[in-house]
């Protein structure tokens, strides 16, 4: 056990040290949700006067929750490209002709996707804080939200690794990229649901990304509250299970593939 | 004792492709086996089901004791893999690659990090550990690769097409290491399409083609099968009509072309080459060139299937000796 937790280490350490060393896979995880926070927060700020918007000390601080989900889930899909560039490479190959046990190889790029989720959390809180927002949950309010972070890079990761695992190709789980802002926009991380048109309205609302953005909103808008802690955990729960089951399968169909 | 031991291997493939079709072989410990096919014939799937990435779909093998189907773990312990196009993460260093291969055997980090310093020198890296891998040549990557292969000490080494691309004097390092490691007790097998590599390098050789086991042995034996060396002859003057008469003193003569080349089957071996020249010089007849051609295992693979072996680009065809003269 204490040697495949070494080995998950190893592993995680190598998919992060490679995403600081090759500029295109950090920069998709900060740019476009750094930009798309800019641009939302400059040019709809107004929002917040909108009857049914719910109470909160800037814009800024509701779209945090936004700019971290969409990290997180770009972290994910990054994440699924290294694993698919890995069996491209013929570099799994290595891993598997390993005494390793199987799933191993997945957990440490998972691991590596926890570690980038909350960094991208810290990222966000940091240029949240430079512009004026408040956490309003204090320090454990933060600590949520960066958990927050790495807990929802990583169930997105599972979905994004069952899709490299089966692919076994870049450029499918590639093609993830676009689908990630459907599935936000179809969700409350950027407007409170209650605000939306239908259809839009109604998927929002049974969209498990929604759950996820009360889980990481409500600790900078409103404070540490059990309801939307436990939202956000029943969201990652949907999510993670579908990663995990999914991945699993992923894993399987490679093995008996290669 | 058996280091593999291989009893009608299979591979079926979606579709009803069959990769390998009923391999049986055995190598003993400590001993260097060489794989030796064209494109296609079953080599790597044989290596991958050997090495426990691939699952047979028939027959059995043993490595190193331990079933590759029902006890995968306990082979992946004990061999020691560097695979065809050796896959290395181009973003890691040398040295970190090395460390990371220690980790995932379950060697201790201080271990790992001295096994790692030690082997990057061996395999003679040492100047480049600290590189990033996309910044190696292709022999260095080969190198590190063999070395990412020895990190845990292995009993069995399987190297598929270790030099398949390389030029000759990074071929020449890799071959010096594996009889240097083969020297220390490692078994090796190896894959390679390339005639002189298996010749140089091992003590037997399994020919395999088709996903079949075409003849296997020690090069020497297979050799000797196929038949004798023969001369190639090219004489100055044509139309010697008695060249034939002298030449067919030392063995079966085969004509060439308009009376100046003719091939001679040598009974006696090189031995015969001073004989054949005297005879030739004593009966006025002037030599241009003579080449003492050595069967190679493409004739033993000839002789078996009726084809050449593909791919090969060395010097296949053996010349020990060639004299020219005006």
């Amino acid at each position: 056990m204490r040697a495949e937790l070494r080995a998950i280490g190893a592993l995680g350490a190598r998919s992060i040290r490679n995403t600081f060393r090759y500029p295109r896979y950090l920069g998709p995880i900060l740019i476009f949700p750094t930009l798309f926070l800019a641009v939302n927060t400059g040019g709809a700020g107004g929002a917040i006067d909108l009857p049914g918007f719910p109470e909160v000390h800037g814009f800024l601080d509701f779209q945090l929750a936004a700019g971290i989900l969409q990290a997180s889930l770009l972290a994910a899909v990054m994440g699924g490209t290294g694993l698919a560039l890995d069996i491209e490479l013929g570099f799994t190959d290595r891993l598997l002709a390993a005494p390793i046990r199987r799933p191993t190889i997945v957990l440490g790029r998972l691991a590596a996707t926890f570690a980038l989720g909350m960094f991208a959390a810290i990222w966000f809180l940091a240029i949240g804080f430079a512009f004026g927002a408040i956490v309003k949950g204090g320090v454990l309010g933060v600590i949520f939200v960066i958990l927050f972070g790495g807990l929802t890079a990583t169930a997105f990761g599972g979905i994004a690794s069952a899709i490299a695992l089966k692919s076994g190709t870049a450029s499918v789980v590639q093609g993830m990229f676009p689908l990630v802002f459907v599935i936000l926009f179809v969700s409350s991380a950027f407007f409170p649901a209650e605000l939306m048109q239908e259809p839009s309205q109604t998927i929002a609302h049974y969209n498990p990304v929604s759950l996820v953005a009360t889980g990481i909103r409500g600790p900078v808008v409103s404070g540490l509250r059990a309801s939307d802690t436990l939202d956000g955990l029943l969201g990652l729960a949907i999510i993670g299970g579908l990663g995990f089951v999914l991945s699993a399968w992923g894993l399987r169909a490679r093995l008996r593939a290669s | 004792m058996t280091a593999i031991e291989v009893q009608g291997l299979e591979r079926e493939f979606k579709g009803g492709v069959k990769a390998v079709q009923g391999i049986d072989l055995a190598v003993g410990e400590g001993e260097i086996y060489a794989f030796l096919g064209p494109n296609g014939a079953g080599k790597t799937t044989t290596v991958r089901m050997l090495t426990t990435l691939l699952r047979p779909t028939g027959g059995r093998a043993l490595v190193a004791g331990h079933d590759v189907a029902k006890e995968a773990a306990a082979v992946r312990r004990q061999i020691g893999v560097a695979l065809q196009e050796a896959a290395l993460d181009p973003l890691m260093s040398g040295h970190e690659l090395m460390r990371l291969q220690a980790t995932l055997h379950g060697l201790p980090r201080a271990e790992g990090r001295r096994r790692a310093d030690a082997l990057v020198e061996r395999v003679g890296l040492g100047y480049a550990k600290d590189r990033r891998v996309g910044t190696y040549s292709g022999g260095m990557r080969r190198r590190l690769d063999l070395g990412m292969a020895l990190v845990h000490e292995p009993r069995v080494l399987f190297l598929d097409e270790p030099t398949t691309g390389l030029d000759p004097s990074s071929r020449a390092a890799i071959w010096d290491e594996v009889r240097r490691l083969n020297d220390e007790g490692t078994t090796v097998f190896l894959t390679t399409q390339y005639l002189e590599e298996a010749d140089q390098l091992a003590d037997r050789v399994g020919i395999i083609d088709d996903g079949r086991m075409a003849i296997e042995g020690t090069p020497a034996a297979l050799k000797a099968q196929v038949g004798q060396p023969h001369l190639d002859v090219c004489l100055t003057d044509g139309a010697n009509d008695h060249a034939e008469g002298v030449l067919a003193r030392f063995g079966e003569v085969r004509p060439g072309i308009e009376g100046v080349h003719f091939q001679v089957t040598l009974a006696g071996g090189a031995g015969d080459i001073a004989p054949v020249v005297r005879a030739l010089d004593e009966a006025g007849l002037a030599v241009a060139q003579l080449n003492l051609v050595n069967p190679t295992l493409d004739d033993v693979f000839l002789a078996e299937t009726g084809r050449h072996l593909e791919g090969d680009q060395d010097t296949g065809e053996v010349a020990a000796l060639s004299l020219e003269s005006g």
